[in-house]
């Protein structure tokens, strides 16, 4: 019987089985920001046992609410930034270099196909898109990860979603993420793998292939994965050229990552993505799914665009290219947030920001910012955003607001109109 | 060990999600006791009170995928520093299940049937469960029924809520 990606993984990595289905396997990355990790760091404190299991595997960053906006925010900042300074972890990204974590550790090239990571993040599920298994964890596991570089999971069966056929212009990966939670609904990947194959995620770059394993979670999946493949070898290549001879050589090792033929699943799912139209979240669930010509029309008072399901620098093309020439709706406030400054730079370059500028968008240092209601755009009870991040929950970007899910595309097309629409009607 | 025997706060609905439990603004506290006044202050069911409702409450009884949504341990946590110890569900979302039994509470799994019989059987009378964790029993008492439920729990599962959490636990064996 073959095994599937994350049995391999687990294989690899396994510990201790301190009980039957307790699997305690060593961590690889134990990623960190200024929300979950401060009271972890303050646990192992006040237990007399501040240390750390490895200061070269544990990276952090600040960016769920940057610049500090208050005492309690800037607080957090600080004992993150202390524990950082006294343990010695090089890698911690504070104001000027930081960016969302799943968008800043992957561009760093922390994260590589096989490996184990935890962050005390939901959205950690995102590395997964590089072959590797990748959790979120509560603040518990997180401090335990971060003392004796292990955790404990339960092993999580594996749904494979394969897709096929080509997506038409005007739809991307947001879409098709959107349409499988729609199929599987918020609870029916919960404690499962979701493995994205097939033709369309081979083509796939690997920003989109992470907008796909961001979302995992919203079906309730552990960890999002996809195979490496030349796709997964060219993005890392600048990190791992010491390490091999050749590209091709780095692709033979990493093939190792990918399922058995004969692995068996809990659940396979095959979709066409041809027909597939741009989608969009109505209701206050991640599986409220319609189309966007069903949605046509609905006014919106916000749109974001960012977060760590579409604030990459392929997202801001995508956006740039419906909004070029145009301005946006006197009726709605526009505000874009690069993820990293890696990517704030790139758009710079290519004159991305001069768009979005120019169509009358608010340009905001990269943060998670208003994705999760926190700073940067929160909502005024009853207003509406058009958003590019992941979640839709009540409340989620401010109290009594209401946040419809959609790509960058969409939401840009979206932010002219005032009013939910299909980004076709904006490009040559 | 923790307190798992008290009256019981019925939720009747499903995805109740971790932004409902406790919403992200108050994620900048840095101690658990902060988070005392807000528990499930955004939780949206009709004419729940979250001031009046869950006061003196030990145990929630709610339906399916309880706690999905973010990775926040401030979930159980304020939940604990109201004295909830104890959530049954159908089932739950993986990381906030797991930051239950990490925490040293409990995160109990009953059947569809099991659930519905004690919303139709309990609901709106003031009930109490008591959880008897040597031998997997939920008994649950009202003023005119009482009943004993049997449940499962993880060995692993078991052993945190009787050591008191994951720390202790890896901090002794690994
Ligand atoms: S961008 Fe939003 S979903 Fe992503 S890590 Fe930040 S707050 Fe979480």
């Amino acid at each position: 019987m073959g095994k599937t990606l994350a049995e391999k993984i687990f294989d690899a990595h396994r510990v201790d089985m301190p009980f039957p289905d307790t699997h305690v396997l060593k961590l690889d990355r134990v990623f960190c920001h200024e929300i979950t990790t401060p009271i972890a760091i303050t646990d192992l404190m006040a237990r007399g046992m501040d240390r750390v299991f490895d200061p070269t595997k544990i990276k952090a960053v600040i960016d769920h609410v940057t610049p500090a906006k208050d005492s309690k925010t800037a607080e957090q900042g600080k004992i993150l930034r202390d524990w950082a300074k006294r343990h010695n972890i090089k890698d911690f990204f504070d104001i000027g270099k930081n960016g969302v974590c799943h968008a800043i550790f992957p561009e760093k090239g922390f994260v590589r196909p096989g490996f184990t990571v935890i962050m005390g993040d939901s959205h950690t599920c995102t590395h997964g898109a590089f072959g590797a298994f990748a959790a979120g964890v509560g603040t518990t596991d997180l401090e335990v990860g971060i003392l004796k570089g292990v955790c404990a999971f339960h092993f999580p069966k594996t749904i494979k979603v394969v897709l096929n056929g080509a997506m038409k212009p005007g739809v991307y990966a947001k879409d098709v993420i959107l349409f499988i939670i729609k199929e599987l609904t918020v609870n029916g990947a919960t404690n499962m793998v979701i493995e994205f194959t097939g033709p369309v995620v081979d083509a796939m770059s690997m920003e989109s292939r992470m907008t796909l394993c961001n979302m995992a979670i919203e079906a309730g999946g552990t960890s999002g994965v996809c195979y490496p493949d030349m796709t997964t070898v060219e993005y890392l290549w600048d990190f791992i050229k010491d390490d091999f001879s050749s590209k091709q050589e780095a692709l033979e090792e990493y093939s190792k990552w990918k399922s058995d033929d004969d692995a068996v699943y809990e659940k396979v799912y095959e979709y066409d993505v041809t027909d597939l139209e741009p989608m969009v979240t109505f209701g206050s669930k991640p599986d409220q799914v319609k189309t966007v010509k069903e949605m046509t029309g609905t006014k919106v008072d916000q749109i974001y665009i960012g977060s760590c399901t579409n604030g990459r620098i392929e997202d801001l093309r995508e956006a740039a290219h419906v909004l070029k020439g145009n301005k946006i709706s006197d009726d709605v406030r526009g505000i874009v947030s690069p993820a990293t400054p890696a990517i704030y730079s790139q758009a710079l370059k290519e004159g991305i920001i001069e768009i979005f500028q120019d169509a009358g968008f608010c340009v905001t240092n990269p943060t998670c910012g208003a994705c999760l209601g926190m700073s940067n755009g929160v909502l005024a009870n009853g207003e509406v955003c058009a958003s590019t991040t992941n979640r839709n929950f009540n409340g989620r970007m401010g109290k009594g607001g209401m946040v419809h899910l959609m790509s960058p595309a969409t939401a840009a097309a979206t932010a002219i109109e005032g009013k939910i629409v299909n980004s076709n009607h904006y490009k040559a | 060990m923790k307190n798992f025997s008290g009256k019981v706060l019925f939720l009747d609905r499903s995805d109740i999600n971790t932004d409902e439990i406790i919403p992200a603004k108050y994620l900048t506290e840095i101690t658990k006791e902060a988070l005392t006044p807000y528990l499930l202050e955004d939780l949206s069911l009709p004419s729940f009170n979250n001031k009046e409702d869950i006061k003196d409450k030990v145990v929630i009884v709610t339906r399916e995928n309880f706690g999905c949504g973010s990775s926040r341990e401030h979930a159980p946590w304020a939940l604990e520093v109201n004295g909830i110890n104890v959530v049954i569900a159908e089932n739950f979302a993986r990381i906030f299940r797991q930051n239950m039994y990490n925490c040293g509470m409990m995160a109990i799994e009953l059947s569809k049937e099991k659930i519905e019989h004690l919303f139709n059987t309990y609901a709106g009378k003031s009930t109490s469960i008591a959880i008897d964790i040597e031998n997997d029993k939920i008994i649950v008492s009202s003023e005119d029924t009482s009943e004993e439920i049997d449940f499962k729990v993880g060995e692993f599962d078991k052993t945190l809520v009787l050591e008191g959490g994951w720390v202790g636990y890896a901090d002794k064996n690994y």
